[in-house]
């Protein structure tokens, strides 16, 4: 439990530490067609994918959305979240970096603990909205360090 | 156009038991380099009983049914039109490799919109682990795209 110890209450609005990634190659994406199960051949086979209809592969979105719950994961314990949901608003083609960002909306008091909502988003190197997502976070009670509240650190 | 009756339908229920070389796979696929998602003992250290399915994870899992298509043959969707449009998941308790993970898939609903050169498909799909408790709800919604729909 040390690092949930030294947890700090994120104000709303704050910002979380953004996570970039790429340029996406296309090792990336059949990495990712055999690791998750997603054998949709628009994502790997360029034949295919001019058969119907792209210029190219274009990854899946939902490569993207993992990218983003590091976001995520690399703040909080994952069991703190409670809810994920994201819309993909563009295909992201091979070649794209990625800047993936979440900012704390809402921060609200419960019985025991706090709960944290936050707005996400990934973006290109153009600043292209790729996905546009949602989350809440529950932070226990006991997560907050008191010690450090009562001492007056920070 | 898709057939609206098959709104409420269930698709087939299946389990999927969760490995730890897969996880430790995807792990690598998503650029993940904290070892708790791919080293037993890292896992172990954090208090977790092995490698944890990342939040993403259940729905590369619900693509591990007997019949990942069922979906798209029951609707007589080509798979060359279809885009992932939106992906929810709710969150009741972890999942840990080697958990056996039952999925249970309804068609929530099936709208058009731009006179029907899109359409919508919503999978809704509870997730349950071998104790019969709730590990997640997954909502998936699937954009079809009808090029001949927008002429008409």
């Amino acid at each position: 439990m040390s690092a949930t110890a030294t947890f700090k209450l994120p104000a709303a609005d704050q910002a979380l530490p953004e996570l970039a990634v790429g340029p996406v190659s296309r090792l990336d994406l059949a990495l990712y067609c055999g690791a998750s199960g997603d054998h949709n051949p628009i994502h790997v086979d360029i034949d295919f994918a001019r058969r119907a209809g792209m210029d190219d592969v274009f990854a899946h979105g939902m490569l993207s959305m993992a990218y983003l719950g590091r976001v995520l994961t690399d703040w909080v314990p994952q069991s703190w979240i409670e809810d994920y949901a994201v819309r993909f608003s563009a295909i992201t083609p091979v070649g794209a970096r990625l800047r993936c960002s979440a900012r704390v909306s809402g921060v609200s008091a419960l019985d025991h603990g706090w709960r944290l909502r936050l707005v996400l988003a990934v973006l290109d190197q153009n600043d292209e909205l790729k996905i546009k997502g949602e989350a809440t976070v529950r932070v226990p009670a006991e997560a907050i360090n008191t010690v450090e509240n009562d001492h007056g650190e920070a | 156009m898709i057939d609206t009756s098959h709104i409420g339908a269930a698709l087939p229920a299946f389990e999927v038991e969760v490995e730890r070389g897969r996880l430790a796979l995807f792990a690598k696929a998503i650029g993940q380099t904290d070892p708790l998602y791919s080293d037993l003992e890292a896992a172990r250290a954090a208090g977790h009983p092995d490698l944890p399915v990342p939040p993403t994870f259940l729905f590369c899992l619900e693509m591990d049914a007997p019949d990942p298509a069922a979906l798209r043959k029951r609707l007589d969707i080509d798979i060359a039109r279809v885009l992932h449009g939106e992906q929810r998941f709710r969150y009741h308790r972890p999942a840990h490799a080697g958990d056996r993970l039952r999925f249970e898939p309804v068609i929530a609903d099936i709208y058009a919109k731009k006179g029907g050169a899109l359409e919508f498909v919503v999978r809704d799909t509870r997730v349950s682990n071998q104790h019969g408790e709730a590990v997640a709800d997954l909502r998936c919604v699937t954009v079809v795209r009808n090029p001949q729909g927008a002429e008409s």
